[in-house]
């Protein structure tokens, strides 16, 4: 038993040690990474929508808070992946492309809602219905000319 | 034994908090249950890292503060990967380390559904002084817990637990059933167990501005536990059960509170029963690593 829990102290700390030298070259960010190279088959689970899913439209459509709060949200819980304005990261695909900005409010929340599970973007069904949708109304405006694609609000 | 409770765990947790304090962080969506599970898993490539505290009443003997951490990875979209350290103290007896604990939560279906199937596969090693009450199952009652720890910890359990959680989201809540089935690798019969949770965001839409103090940064709800016997005597007969209400409180900077008064059902059970629990969730941990190990830059 004192080599197992042993083993369990070694394997605990390498993990920590590596935790502390990974982000010691990027204080408080997560490190730049070059968006992935460009892929349209990437976006073909947005065609997986359902005909019924794709044509529900957004209800905070006009909800004049709701790309503030998507800003927020997406910052919160898909900036990580997708990167800080939507551009793409090392393991997400960019948002502003026409594949993203031409579907239906519809089909981009049934994506959200679903997941993309196999390819390791995980259902958000977690976050409730009107949230999903505030993530929608923002990630639409990314491909808005102008100020749509606004940042979130200046942290405290 | 001596040499782990002494030395390894404080070692532990001192490591597991400059980690936790030190790492970049992201907002965490987590749902306030403590012993039941939802189905949804740890984001890929983060790491979880959580300590739970328990205080218990005893009927009969010294009441205790059970304790464990948490390390919880998300290997992909649909396998998440969880490490738990037990503990506990029983007041005038002694604090000792009971155990460690490695489960697999699998997600079935590729897409979401009105239920949700999880698989859950769970190795247990630990002995018998331990208390954390994580899960109930069996004919596990209240009267177990009087045997003095220098006793207890003389008993060595080698445990496998498989659970299939169902859990649904409908209009913001959540609803989540866990059958459990546990099989002491020593000759004892299949454990049966069950938990049931129910909760809610305090508000559904998010806010335009930042804010600590949001209704939808708290989430609310009860969950029930218990056990069902065993395969020789399945039922209610000689278990314990317990409701608690449960509440978290997720944090902008990354990090979740929880807490939970867990209330006895019948005499079998705790009268009482105050969890509480910290976790914070470190982003891109995988990524770290691998750049640890020479990775994809």
């Amino acid at each position: 038993m004192k080599a197992i829990v042993a083993a369990l102290a070694a394997c605990t700390s390498l993990l920590a040690i590596s935790i502390a030298l990974g982000q010691s070259g990027n204080p408080g960010k997560s490190p730049a990474v070059a968006a992935p190279q460009y892929n349209p088959a990437i976006y073909a689970e947005l065609q997986k929508a359902p005909e019924k899913a794709r044509k529900r439209t957004n209800p905070l459509q006009n909800d004049p808070d709701a790309v503030a709060a998507g800003a927020i949200l997406f910052e919160q819980h898909c900036a990580e992946c997708h990167g800080e304005a939507g551009q793409g990261g090392k393991k997400g695909p960019s948002l502003r492309v026409a594949e993203v900005q031409i579907a239906t409010p519809g089909a981009i929340f049934w994506v959200l809602t679903n997941g993309v599970v196999r390819k390791g973007m995980p259902v958000w069904s977690k976050l409730p219905e009107p949230q999903r949708w505030q993530l929608v109304r923002y990630i639409q405006s990314l491909g808005e000319p102008g100020p749509a694609a606004e940042s979130p609000a200046p942290k405290p | 034994m001596v040499f782990s409770s002494r030395f390894v765990l404080p070692g532990l947790l001192m490591v597991s908090l400059l980690a936790v304090f030190s790492a970049p962080s992201v907002f965490a969506q987590e749902n306030p249950y403590i012993v039941a599970y939802d189905h949804y898993l740890e984001e890929p490539g983060n790491l979880e890292i959580a300590y739970f505290s328990t205080f218990g009443t005893q009927h009969g003997g010294n009441d205790f503060h059970a304790f464990w951490g948490e390390f919880e990875y998300g290997v992909t979209a649909w396998w998440t990967t969880e490490l738990y350290l037990d503990g506990q103290t029983t007041f005038q007896d002694s604090t000792v380390f009971t155990g460690v604990k490695w489960e697999n939560r699998f997600r079935v279906p590729k897409r979401e559904h009105f239920i949700n199937p999880v698989l859950y596969v769970e190795y247990e090693s630990k002995n018998g002084a331990d208390k954390v009450l994580k899960e109930v199952e069996g004919h596990d009652v209240e009267s177990d817990f009087l045997i003095p720890n220098a006793v207890a910890r003389k008993d060595h359990i080698h445990e496998v637990e498989l659970k299939l959680i169902l859990s649904s989201t409908f209009k913001g809540w959540n609803f989540t059933e866990n059958t459990l089935a546990a099989k002491n690798l020593s000759n004892s019969p299949w454990e049966f167990g069950y938990a049931l949770g129910a909760s809610r965001p305090l508000a559904l839409k998010a806010s335009a501005k930042r804010c600590t103090f949001c209704r939808q940064n708290f989430i609310g709800g009860v969950e029930m536990y218990g056990g069902l016997g065993d395969r020789h005597s399945f039922g209610l007969h000689d278990t314990s059960h317990f409701l608690a209400p449960v509440l978290a409180w997720n944090l902008p900077s990354g990090w979740t509170l929880r807490i939970s008064p867990g209330f006895g059902l019948n005499d079998r059970s705790h009268h009482f029963l105050l969890r509480w629990g910290v976790s914070r969730e470190i982003t891109g941990f995988g990524a770290m690593v691998s750049r640890l190990f020479g990775g994809r830059k």
